[in-house]
């Protein structure tokens, strides 16, 4: 553990036999380097101290703003990234270290929904082949299977079969969404990793993606691992929320228990920020001062002081660890620390 | 025609700051001409904050860029913008050159598309402010050092001499900020200024232009897509829907109470904290039609859960009263429930109650 991180406890609800993600104590530091021998003069702690788990069937929601790390800990999921330290346990086999032939076969079963769909299709692939990439890749189907299975695909996101022959470019922003929500569960995975997979959609299309996720959430027991910044959307989708900030989750518990009473003053600075949270004019908004720091060089104490509204000489010096705040939620703020509530791991 | 400031009815006969009037919009396209806006109205009071909402497509940035005469690749085609007993759509460069920056500013999403990566920030106010007042460079420069400390850039002597890289996005956007007031503009046009930015920098940037507002009086033209923005910082509310306006009224009205299906369903398709998450959420089916191949009458028949017979006519605006307008045939006949009646001389003879 480096001096300045909390000792990261396991956020959120105590361990469950359904989990089917575990992340423990997770950690993702890029090196800096200079100079011609590249030697290493920082580390950008994109992801420093991170635990959460999900159930199967469930969501968590993961918001922060950029440079909180929330991508970076969807492609440490995924494999795309090798963690510094830290477990990943997905459906009993911990994935960190495992070889590379053992994880082909439990990637498929994981999945991600990016932001810009047309960045992630080949614009002289016909839909046919875009679906049915993944199914050759982990040799799933071939030929004909694979395009029955593409059109079956198709037909479940609200698209149809005749699609199937047609080009990216043909389609619309939330078209293109629905196809790359196609293409993710070519394989018939069990987690999908939404990385702002709504953000950039129209919000008359936004709503449409929203529903077609909690369909099929509820029609094939998915669980979902959503990311993004809007936190109205977070909380409409998921069951729990964490909140990152510079590396870390400070806050996490029940979607509407944590938005609707934000105990963190991270939080609640994110929740008063959502413009038209109320009549204008009404409230003085619990504003964040200033702008987040780097993440390759974050504040001693709790990362959130320099922006805090509340802050104290404690803050500045030493880190608050995730303590529970209630039943099912945990915070990580000196201002909430009640003697023997630390969370247990 | 339309009738000169609608809101006259409430606020007496004061002129408004900005008349928009019957504007048409049209750009060349592979598949030939197309309309992008497509006879717009609305009016900007002083001092006051006017949003223009809509989706990707709905004509509303290029309507702030007609405004001044900013279109690439694209042409005014019809209508007027009154500004300060002018058409700025018939001015002459030399009085263009004078409208922009000295009276209405504008700032725009990304905030690198305007600042010039390679001069320090400082000297690019001090040219905006040169541009437009006869100071010398010394005390343009002290201006420009007070206009940083103003939009809250931390060190604002130091600052001066940063380059725009080296700058947040939050702060190049406060910068933008600083260029555009550096003239006192009566009028900032804002297009999805904080679009890009994170929550609580976007918070502190809406909150950083209202205060302004307030000391400069500068009336704000607010283009968005952000029906959460609309209601924390508008007076009035302009939606857009493919090129049009299809409806317009007092922002707490037409949020609390819409009068055009569009609006209706936009505002339900956002969840917002009270969003009951048992039920799936209100969609609007389909998607916005392309201007090359606009349906005959109403544009929003195809997606709306209202649509009748009678929509495969245009609908003209009706207005509901208290200038609130909107452009469906389900309104026809609604001013009756208590808005004053217009004088029949205001009317188009064959159109009845239609105001464009």
């Amino acid at each position: 553990m480096s001096s300045v991180a909390a000792p990261a406890r396991a956020a959120g609800r105590q361990p469950a036999e359904d989990d089917l993600l575990c992340v423990r104590d997770l950690v993702k530091h890029f090196p800096v380097t200079r100079g011609l021998l590249g030697r290493t003069v920082a580390n950008v702690r994109a992801v420093d101290g991170v635990s959460f788990r999900i159930g199967r069937g469930e969501t968590l929601g993961l918001v922060g703003e950029s440079g909180s790390g929330k991508s970076t800990v969807a492609r440490l999921v995924l494999r795309l990234l090798r963690e510094t330290r830290g477990e990943i346990v997905f459906a009993g086999h911990e994935l960190t270290g495992m070889r590379a032939g053992e994880l082909k076969r439990l990637r498929r079963r994981m999945q991600i929904v990016f932001q810009d769909p047309f960045s992630a299709f080949d614009p002289r692939m016909s839909i046919a082949d875009v679906i049915g990439e993944p199914l050759r890749a982990h040799r799933l189907a071939d030929g004909r299977s694979a395009r029955r299975r593409a059109g079956e695909l198709l037909e479940l996101v609200g698209l149809t079969g005749t699609d199937l022959d047609k080009y990216p470019h043909q389609f619309s922003g939330g078209q293109a969404q629905r196809i790359g929500i196609a293409r993710a569960l070519a394989t018939s995975p069990e987690l999908l990793v939404c990385d702002e997979a709504v953000s950039a959609l129209d919000v008359s299309v936004q709503a449409q993606v929203l529903n077609l996720l909690r369909r099929l959430q509820r029609e094939l027991g998915l669980s979902y691992l959503f990311i993004a910044h809007d936190l109205n959307v977070v909380r409409y989708i998921s069951d729990r929320v964490g909140v990152m900030y510079l590396g870390q989750i400070v806050e996490e518990g029940p979607a509407d228990e944590l938005l609707a009473d934000p105990r963190h003053p991270y939080t609640r600075s994110l929740a008063a920020a959502i413009a038209g949270a109320g009549p204008p004019g009404s409230r003085r908004r619990v504003l964040a001062r200033g702008e987040a720091p780097s993440p390759s060089d974050p504040p001693a104490g709790c990362r959130f002081h320099t922006r805090c509204p509340a802050a104290f000489g404690r803050c500045r010096e030493e880190a608050p660890a995730l303590r529970a705040v209630g039943p099912d939620r945990t915070a990580s703020c000196h201002l909430l620390e009640r003697p023997g509530q630390e969370a247990r791991t | 025609m339309v009738q000169p400031n609608s809101r006259g009815f409430a606020a007496g006969t004061r002129e408004p700051l900005l008349r928009v009037d019957d504007l048409h919009v049209e750009f060349d396209t592979p598949r030939g001409t197309v309309e992008a806006v497509g006879g717009i109205s609305f009016e900007v009071d002083p001092d006051q904050t006017v949003a223009v909402v809509g989706e990707s497509g709905s004509g509303k940035s290029v309507t702030a860029l007609a405004i001044l005469r900013l279109l690439e690749g694209g042409w005014i085609s019809g209508g007027q913008v009154h500004w300060d007993g002018q058409d700025l759509v018939t001015a002459d460069a030399t009085a263009m050159r004078r409208v922009r920056g000295d009276d209405i500013a504008m700032i725009f999403q990304d905030p690198m598309t305007s600042l010039d990566p390679l001069y320090p920030i400082g000297n690019q106010i001090v040219e905006a402010i040169r541009l437009h007042r006869r100071i010398s460079r010394r005390a343009a420069r002290e201006r420009a050092i007070e206009l940083l400390e103003q939009v809250g850039i931390p060190d604002p002597r130091a600052r001066v001499r940063s380059y725009p890289h080296q700058l947040s996005g939050g702060q190049r956007q406060r910068v933008m900020i600083a260029i555009a007031l550096a003239c006192s503009p009566r009028l900032l046009i804002a297009d999805e200024p904080t679009t890009a930015l994170d929550v609580t920098i976007e918070a502190q940037v809406l909150e950083l232009i209202r205060e302004l507002q307030r000391e400069y009086h500068t009336a704000l033209l607010l283009v968005t897509h952000d029906m959460g923005v609309v209601a924390e910082m508008a007076d009035w509310v302009v939606v857009f829907y493919a090129g049009q306006v299809v409806e317009q009224g007092p922002a707490a009205r037409v949020l609390g109470a819409p009068r055009h299906p569009y609006t209706e369903a936009l505002l339900s398709a956002v969840p917002t904290p009270a969003t009951d998450k048992a039920l799936p959420l209100t969609v609007i089916d389909g998607a916005v039609p392309g201007l090359a191949d606009m349906p005959p009458g109403c544009r929003f028949r195809a997606r709306c859960a209202h649509a009748w017979q009678r929509c495969t006519d245009e609908p003209p605006l009706f207005e509901l009263g208290e200038g609130r307008q909107s452009r469906c045939w389900l309104r026809e006949g609604s001013e009756m429930d208590g808005a004053p009646v217009l004088p029949a001389a205001d009317l188009s003879p064959a159109a009845g109650r239609e105001v464009s």
